[in-house]
């Protein structure tokens, strides 16, 4: 059973982003850019399946500029066999990369697509949901556990708002990788090494006949309101009187 | 124009989530109609029937919308949609498992977590975990929008007169099923919508030390609320982590009790009113957003201040 994964190249997690002056957009010019935290819950999630012995191929797909590939390399080197790079310095909005996806699922079929629940980038949200549905599957979202059954289904069980939430989906399907699904491992320096051996396909969306056109027209990127400084106070007493006095709170 | 707003329901009673989807579709403008899917759901339909600037209330009724799942529920959205300039929903988890769904059904781009409406087109939303804002125009022929509840006052719940109409169900997808549910009881507010949020990170130490903040909670009627740190750590259950990814909650009150305030748990409650942080750590980040920070310890300071102050 084949499982694909999709990874993303991000701003690190851990980067405070600057917004340009000139309102085009956030800067991103020699800032360290790392696997989106949620893929590489998702690549863990397949390489585990695949050492459990119910994965026999996992294949890792970026989708973007030729950087990606470092990417793909990272997920190489956490257990996955093969890249796909579907290389593009287009915009890809999620609509594109979800068309681009099933474009590449379409050639590959693999059993299970593991796409992470959002980038933390655009924090958009949606494609693993739009993959599930150009494929015409199921899509088992924000995933705390998967269980593969024997009968060609999976129980997937799901963080929602209230608690957890558990469905069986058939396969194939698409999951989108939540937070506590798994911890992902570290790439160890052989593994870093064996990686670079690995083969990945380089496709692009004209060959797989897809339009990847930005839909949706960014006007301008701003700064979000700023908080007035607080200060700091010396003692509950004088945090409950501000509270009360101040600002009113309680 | 006309704008169709996907109820967010357990079936018995409408969860006032969708008031925010309905404050928004009322700044796009146009027909109001609001969408309840589910089984059995009558009861409310008959309470979208009364939210304020709504117009109609189509009440989609069958087994396959119980569970809100979203290959049965976007089959629905999309047999629909020809009606519609705008398809809304709160930004839940079911609204966020839902929508994309039918927008790409529909071929459209959608727009996750709008925080404002600058017009029918023309949409402001966080990135970078909220750090920057984005406004975006679409030009595709149905917009599919998830609303950000925060960033809208709720519309109210009642005035309003609507007809209920009821449209037949579009059948069961059959590629997924309902097995069960855990979920977190608690007899506080809705994290989401309190007025004061008492949240704990990793300098609570466990799960039992939650305890000091339940009895603060219960001073001021405070949802209790947790960094992403805690909820990994097992202290408390996912459905309390405010953060990126986790819930976003704007209350007047913030208590932010040994969080250290990284960039993802920033990014959920930056929007409070006032911010309050309690942390040994006088460097802690979460002193940059706080307007009152205390440094001290918390298991000496929380006590202090449940103590002090009054009902």
């Amino acid at each position: 059973m084949k499982v694909l994964v999709a990874v993303k190249r991000v701003v690190d997690y851990n980067v405070k982003v600057r917004v340009k002056a000139d309102g085009t957009g956030v800067e991103t010019a020699n800032v360290k850019m790392s696997m989106n935290p949620f893929d590489e819950i998702g690549v863990e999630e397949a390489v585990r399946l695949k050492e459990a012995g119910k994965a026999t191929e996992v294949i890792a797909v970026s989708l973007g500029p030729v950087q990606c590939q470092e990417t793909i390399r990272t997920a190489l080197a956490m257990g996955a066999d093969r890249g796909v790079h579907v290389q593009t310095d287009t915009e890809l909005q999620p609509l594109a990369v979800a068309k681009l996806l099933k474009a590449v699922v379409d050639k590959e079929q693999p059993q299970i697509c593991i796409l992470g629940k959002q980038a933390i980038d655009d924090d958009a949200n949606q494609t693993g949901q739009m993959l599930a549905a150009l494929l015409g599957s199921a899509q088992a979202t924000f995933a705390s556990k998967l269980v593969l059954n024997d009968n060609g289904t999976a129980n997937v069980t799901r963080e929602v708002d209230g608690g957890l939430e558990t469905i069986t989906v058939k396969l194939p399907f698409v999951l989108t990788t939540d937070l506590r699904l798994n911890e992902p491992r570290y790439a160890s320096l052989p593994n870093i090494m064996k990686a670079k051996k690995k083969p990945i396909d380089a496709l692009t969306p004209e060959q797989l006949g897809v339009d990847v056109a930005p839909r949706l027209k960014t006007l301008k990127v701003t700064e979000p309101p700023k908080r007035q400084a607080g200060i700091k106070v010396k003692s509950v007493a004088e945090l409950v009187d501000k509270l009360r006095n101040e600002a009113k709170v309680i | 124009m006309s704008v169709l707003v996907l109820a967010e329901h357990d079936n018995a009673k409408l969860n006032e989530a969708t008031l925010h989807a309905v404050a928004a579709a009322q700044k796009i403008g146009g027909d109001l109609h609001i969408l309840v899917a589910g089984s059995n759901a009558g009861a409310v339909a008959d309470q979208a029937a009364k939210v304020g600037g709504v117009s109609k209330v189509l009440l989609a009724d069958d087994a396959a919308y119980g569970d809100r799942l979203a290959e049965n529920l976007a089959k629905l959205l999309v047999g629909l949609a020809g009606n519609y300039s705008h398809i809304l929903a709160t930004a839940t988890a079911t609204g966020k498992n839902v929508l994309p769904r039918v927008a790409a059904l529909l071929d459209v781009q959608q727009i996750s977590e709008i925080s404002a409406v600058e017009s029918a087109d023309t949409f402001v939303r966080p990135i970078y975990a909220g750090n920057a804002l984005a406004t975006v125009q679409s030009s595709d022929k149905v917009k599919v929008i998830t609303v950000r509840g925060t960033s809208f006052d709720m519309a109210p719940a009642s005035g309003g007169s609507a007809a209920v109409e009821k449209v037949a169900a579009a059948g069961d997808a059959g590629l997924s099923t309902f097995v069960g549910q855990e979920l977190a009881k608690s007899e506080r507010p809705e994290l989401t919508s309190a007025r004061v949020v008492v949240s704990g990170g990793r300098g609570m130490q466990n799960g039992d030390n939650f305890k000091l903040l339940d009895a603060l909670a219960d001073k001021l009627n405070a949802a209790v609320g947790a960094s992403r740190a805690a909820v990994d750590a097992g202290f408390v259950p996912n459905t309390y982590q405010v953060g990126q990814t986790g819930k976003i909650v704007a209350p007047e009150l913030y208590i932010a009790v040994g969080i250290s305030g990284a960039i993802q748990h920033l990014a959920g409650m930056k929007d409070s009113k006032v911010i309050v942080a309690i942390n040994k750590d006088e460097d802690a980040p979460i002193f940059q957003v706080a307007d009152y920070g205390l440094v001290a310890d918390l298991f000496q300071a929380v006590p202090e201040l449940t103590s002090a102050v009054s009902k």
